[in-house]
């Protein structure tokens, strides 16, 4: 919630100083700088979007396997040890050249998840510290060559500074025709070694019983990985693009179950945060995208957190506060029948201060759950609002959950063998939650029986239907008649 | 084209002690300060299994910073300070507000969580660009080249830091040796883990800020990491593990200076490399654990009978 208001609050900001810092970037240029994104003129617009959907697509695909596998970490480790291999690739022929890059990026990568292993294995240092410690180690060391690049009298318009940050608008046709080979690339391995990934990501042990070679595709995943890291290096930057594997892929992880929708989800969310990224970022001269793609795909999160209609933060609050609502009131009609039992269903309906002194509530409390009541239609309110009938719904509502109440109780105490003095408070919470086929197979055991443990008789079902006690007025008319 | 240039050993060696001591020496002496500072906090971080949680921290302070000084206007540490705590405290609950009241993981909640914070921050930066006294280069590899022309104060500050910090661990050595290995016991003793653990998260977000401006927001995380895993390879007690995680400070930021010397590049990242490469001297030539020791140890085992095999791999797997 708080993530979704800084986001909210940024992008306000970010209009409020466009607006104020005149000659450097005003209000009309936004504008004229949206529609030259949104009519796809300009050649660099496209090649950005496409790029950018492109690399939101192979990372929240991949994001996905890291992230059931608890091993999101490893992606941050793996973006950032890249760095060496795009500067050592940058230095084999001092241009740009995509392949290059690719080769010594992947290289790095690999060679920085096979050293965090190594340390796993024959050291005492855990997982995190040995990926902390080649995270930052491989860094230095691409920053050093970085430095060592910008000094050199052809680095310093290299453009590897873009690697850091990203610049989607630096992207050019022969990067993009990369990340879509790449892309294709990933998709086609997902599709064809789906099962194998799918198990070995989930049941490592099954699968290496089942006779996969789990380490094989551990490292055959670890590639794909570096590959979709380093073609999303450009435009997201070496520091962010692990957020792109993550972030998307933990969103959609939030709204399903299910791997292969899963994977559908991360993909399409991968997609819209990279394309809302590089529209951000194309709206001012000098706006990195990475840091835009990476609050995209926070927003998208936070969206999911909050709302995702299962696991979401506000459904489950809602659901409770709703369940928690509906506890309310069956009691408050539970205790109006035992207003009305206790006067043998005599009298003219169930006035608050006599509901007040049963539940020990005053009338104010009495009052607001009345009016609750009968907002549901549970009773009708007469006499001022003083006094309350049992509408028909009402009192079936009402006398199922005394006939849960002391069935359940009738079962704790004759199958269980339980005290009858303990029972009561078990019977409380069940009532709220037994099922209709519950209800039924408990009739069944306890048939005949017509009192509960107190000794207080149990509303049979055709006291249910026709009603025994006090309901509506009048009650001639409606048949719900006195016992 | 002349990558790397030519090892003139006086003007490697022996010149930064000599006519250039004025400013390699005030270069030395910040970064031994800072390594000394988050090598000590960073012992604890991998005794908690927590070495992930200062990458978080490192990363997400950069907002606290970049409002901080949006705010103030002003480059004052105070305001720095609150900033940078106030972002590792929101950072450490969101963490948490994450994983625990939903399904992901810790992992990846980390990830979610400093990669947005340092979005924000680099957003911020890049749009204040002219107000905020940082740029996208310092974030990512500190300013310590320029400390010498700096003046006292950010060294003094630092000292402080350095100095807070071996104070709090000495006045509360039990207190967190306790938790950190038995948080059961440590309960049993009354000492409130709650407590230790958010004063710990709050030391490490002043040492990470002080540390910020000398050798950025990434390269932190090696001086959290980098003393105390090689200390932990060669000692296993606490108190000489934290010794050697100073020498490992010292060692690290004099060799880095001779490399960026040498090699005239990023200083904080020489330092950092160099650090490495000590923790690779360490995991081969350990007399306990290192790679040599458990190649030779496996070989005189091999040689003998079936029995030995079978526990060496244990001892090694």
């Amino acid at each position: 919630m708080r993530r979704h208001f800084i986001c909210l609050i940024l992008l306000l900001t970010v209009g409020n100083v466009s607006g104020a810092r005149i000659g450097d970037l005003g209000e009309t240029d936004i504008v004229a700088q949206a529609v030259r994104f949104f009519t796809f003129q300009d050649p660099a617009v496209r090649y950005a979007l496409i790029g950018s959907m492109l690399l939101g697509i192979s990372c929240g695909l991949l994001g996905s396997f890291i992230v059931v596998r608890k091993m999101a970490l490893v992606g941050d480790a793996l973006s950032h040890a890249v760095l060496p291999g795009v500067a050592l690739g940058f230095l084999w022929n001092m241009t740009k050249d995509p392949v290059a890059i690719l080769v010594g990026a992947t290289l790095a990568g690999l060679l920085g998840a096979a050293v965090v292993t190594l340390i796993k294995q024959t050291t005492r240092l855990k997982e995190d510290a040995a990926l902390g410690l080649v995270l930052a180690s491989f860094f230095a060391v691409g920053i050093c060559l970085v430095t060592i690049i910008q000094r050199l009298p052809t680095g310093n318009k290299s453009g590897i500074d873009k690697f850091l940050f990203g610049q989607a608008a630096a992207l050019g046709a022969d990067d993009v025709r990369l990340m879509a080979i790449v892309t294709a690339g990933a998709i086609a391995a997902i599709w064809i070694f789906y099962k194998e990934f799918l198990m070995t990501s989930f049941d490592a042990a099954f699968a290496r019983v089942a006779g996969f070679p789990a380490q094989l595709i551990h490292y055959a995943l670890m590639l794909l990985l570096a590959f979709a890291v380093v073609i999303a290096l450009q435009a997201v930057g070496v520091v962010l693009v692990s957020a792109m594997l993550i972030t998307p892929a933990a969103a959609a992880y939030l709204l399903t179950d299910r791997m292969s929708r899963m994977l559908w989800l991360a993909a399409l969310f991968g997609m819209i945060a990279g394309a809302a990224g590089a529209f951000f970022s194309f709206l001012g001269p000098k706006l990195p995208t990475g840091p835009f793609m990476v609050l995209s795909a926070t927003s998208v999160f936070a969206l999911a957190f909050l709302f995702g209609p299962r696991h979401g933060v506000v459904v489950r609050w809602w659901r409770q506060h709703s369940r928690a609502r509906r506890i309310q009131r069956e009691n408050t009609l539970k205790s109006i029948y035992h207003v009305l039992e206790a006067r043998d269903f005599q009298g003219e309906g169930v006035s608050l201060r006599e509901l007040g002194e049963r539940r020990r509530e005053t009338i104010e409390e009495v009052k607001r759950q009345s009016l609750d009541l009968r907002g549901h239609g549970l009773v009708s309110l007469h006499e001022e609002g003083n006094v309350m009938f049992l509408t028909p719904t009402g009192w079936q509502l009402a006398c199922s959950i005394v006939r849960n109440h002391r069935l359940w109780e009738l079962y704790l105490t004759n199958a269980a063998q339980i005290a009858a003095d303990h029972v009561h408070e078990d019977a409380e919470k069940i009532e709220h939650v037994l099922g209709e086929e519950t209800v039924r197979q408990l009739e069944k055991r306890l048939a005949g029986i017509t009192k509960d443990p107190h000794g207080k008789p149990i509303p049979t079902l055709a006291d249910i239907r026709q009603g025994v006690g006090y309901t509506e007025r009048p009650a001639e008319t409606t048949g719900y008649g006195k016992r | 084209m002349n990558l790397i240039p030519p090892f003139e050993f006086h003007r490697v060696i022996v010149q930064p002690w000599t006519e250039n001591l004025g400013s390699y020496g005030w270069i030395v002496l910040m970064g031994f300060l800072v390594a000394t500072a988050c090598g000590l906090v960073g012992n604890y971080l991998i005794l908690r299994r927590m070495a992930l949680v200062g990458d978080a921290i490192s990363h997400s302070v950069l907002p606290g910073l970049a409002i901080g000084f949006l705010v103030a206007n002003t480059r004052s540490s105070w305001v720095m300070f609150v900033g940078a705590l106030a972002a590792g405290i929101v950072t450490t609950l969101l963490i948490e507000l994450i994983h625990k009241k939903s399904r992901v993981k810790q992992d990846a909640a980390i990830g979610i969580t400093f990669s947005s914070l340092f979005a924000i921050g680099v957003i911020l930066i890049s749009l204040f660009a002219s107000k905020v006294d940082l740029d996208q280069d310092c974030v990512l590899y500190g300013e310590i080249g320029t400390i010498p022309l700096m003046g006292p104060t950010p060294i003094v500050r630092m000292a402080c830091v350095t100095a807070l910090t071996i104070i709090l661990i000495v006045l509360f050595y039990k207190e967190l040796l306790v938790s950190s290995f038995d948080a059961g016991l440590a309960y049993s003793l009354g000492i409130n883990a709650t407590v230790v653990h958010y004063s710990l998260m709050c030391l490490l977000s002043v040492v990470v800020v002080s540390a910020f401006e000398s050798v950025g927001a990434i390269l932190v995380i090696a001086m959290l990491i980098l003393p105390g895993a090689t200390s932990s390879l060669l000692s296993e007690r606490l108190p000489r593990i934290l010794m050697l995680s100073v020498l490992h400070a010292a060692l690290s930021s004099m060799l880095g200076m001779h490399l960026a010397v040498w090699l005239d590049c990023s200083i904080a990242g020489a330092m950092v490399v160099m650090g490495a490469v000590l923790f690779g001297l360490a995991w081969i030539f350990s007399p306990q654990q290192g790679l040599l020791r458990r190649a030779f140890r496996w070989r005189t085992n091999h040689c003998q009978t079936a029995p030995d095999v079978v526990s060496s791999q244990q001892e090694i797997g």
